[in-house]
């Protein structure tokens, strides 16, 4: 269905090994401009490493990472001007706290971006504005709750107008309370067309937003398709094991 | 009664007024500041330097095969930042600063740069630990963060990492320039006149101990109060961020 100008991310056959240990033994995925793919497993299964492995925050020890036609895992590129279009927003939120909101959100676009600071905090303010922070502007992350710190890291890699986001846990250091907001975000930027690629335990938001479910466990994909098909049919065991236990 | 004020009008006019002796502690204070104030910035970049070559070291290259060459030079460079480290604060201050006088600017005998320079790099070193602990001290989702924005690795360091760890560790920052102003009490033996090298002289001239040195102590206690005033108020503007 989809041509290959279609294919935003193509990894290949990625390994990824600390200290001996394989963490990743070999994943081969597509993600495609648009898609929405949500990645699950168990703790431990490498899936955080292998979102982190997209770009580069974990180097590969195998395989290959192709972003926009070019691979990204030669050491002759240079990793940080494709970073600029992934990305990434943490469990942790990792909110620089020097800095205020305005100044977290605009520090990328304008030492990198080249933007100027009128532009960048224009863009950055319409950003707040959308996801109802607009007047958090000057405060420090420390002055904000854990769900509003995750809506301003969304935002935060949203200035760097990314072609994908990366999504590690986002919503699994929030109270439950606030989980929901992010969501809510999240579900935004989805039916945008925004690409996405999300490490969560959030099933609903895999079925409802997800185009596409890998299940990774024991560092290979054992299971991956649509949703309905992935939640309502999964056909290895261990699929059906976890679920049973999260569901 | 009487003779006890005339005793104390008599060894205060002996101790600053004869000879313009007052005079000679204000040049004595003059080389203090001077020494302090260019040790300071020497030990600052010299220990900035140091800091981040040590983490930078620490944070990527520990434990790890080096895979480029500059990967190497970070290495070597590391080696030698820890054998600096270790010979200036395992060996005394008066032993470093005699070595400097006598051996290494033994034809000069400038005794101010040796004085300078020797203060700068023993400075340095502890500034090197203190800023050291500093950056390892922040979160590794800091650098995450900041790399996954595109930002290179010293870009990182510069405007995520240093103005925090800076912030952490001011206080630390701030007790070490005190103690590089009050080491500097030493200089006497490399034939500066400082302030407490002065001091002393007019005590041995004057034989009046009193107040040559309580004055000595005064304005050493001053100058040390002055500058936590002003750090501490640096310190609460950083701290703008934390509420």
């Amino acid at each position: 269905m989809t041509t290959d100008n279609d294919v935003l991310i193509k990894v290949e056959n990625l390994e990824k090994s600390f200290d001996n240990v394989d963490v990743l033994k070999g994943i081969s995925l597509e993600i495609d401009k648009g898609d929405v793919v949500v990645i699950i497993g168990a703790s431990g299964s490498g899936k955080s490493t292998f979102l982190r492995c997209l770009n580069r925050l974990e180097e590969p020890t195998g395989g290959k990472i192709f972003f926009e036609g070019t691979d990204i895992t030669d050491p002759k590129v240079d990793i940080n001007l494709h970073r600029r279009k992934m990305g990434m927003v943490f469990q942790q939120f990792n909110l620089f706290p020097h800095m205020t909101v305005l100044k977290n959100m605009t520090v990328g676009p304008t030492k990198l971006l080249k933007q100027s600071k009128d532009e960048a905090e224009k863009n950055a303010m319409a950003l707040l504005e959308r996801v109802g922070l607009a007047d958090r502007a000057d405060a420090y992350p420390s002055q904000l709750s854990g769900g509003q710190k995750q809506r301003i890291a969304i935002v935060r890699a949203l200035c760097m107008n990314p072609d994908v986001l990366l999504f590690d846990e986002p919503t699994s250091a929030l109270d439950p309370e606030m989980v929901g907001e992010v969501l809510e975000v999240m579900k935004s930027l989805a039916k945008e067309g925004m690409t996405m690629a999300v490490v969560t335990h959030e099933m609903g938001f895999a079925r409802e937003v997800g185009t596409q479910v890998v299940f990774i466990d024991e560092g290979v994909i054992v299971e991956q398709g649509k949703p309905d098909e992935f939640f309502e049919n999964p056909k290895s065991p261990r699929l059906r094991d976890f679920l049973s236990k999260v569901l | 009664m009487e003779d006890f004020f005339n005793d104390i009008a008599s060894s205060f006019t002996k101790t600053f007024i004869t000879d313009d002796r007052w005079l000679m502690l204000l040049k004595g204070l003059g080389a203090t500041l001077e020494i302090t104030f260019f040790a300071l910035l020497i030990g600052l970049a010299l220990g900035f330097l140091v800091a981040i070559i040590r983490s930078t070291y620490e944070l990527n290259l520990k434990g790890k095969k080096s895979k480029s060459a500059g990967d190497f030079v970070i290495k070597v460079f590391n080696v030698i930042c820890n054998i600096y480290i270790t010979v200036i604060r395992g060996t005394p201050m008066v032993v470093q600063l005699m070595i400097m006088y006598f051996l290494v600017f033994a034809s000069s005998r400038d005794g101010m740069l040796a004085a300078i320079l020797s203060f700068g790099i023993n400075s340095g070193a502890y500034v090197a630990e203190i800023m050291r602990s500093g950056i390892m001290s922040i979160d590794k989702g800091q650098f995450e963060a900041s790399r996954s924005l595109g930002f290179n690795y010293s870009k990182t360091m510069v405007i995520i990492i240093l103005p925090q760890a800076l912030k952490n560790v001011l206080p630390a920052l701030a007790n070490e320039f005190i103690v590089l102003l009050k080491e500097t009490s030493v200089a006497g033996y490399v034939a500066i006149q400082d302030l407490t090298y002065i001091g002393n002289l007019i005590r041995s001239r004057t034989y009046e101990a009193f107040f040559p040195l309580i004055t000595v102590a005064l304005i050493y206690l001053v100058i040390v109060l002055i500058l936590s005033f002003f750090l501490k108020k640096l310190e609460r503007r950083l701290r703008n961020s934390d509420h």
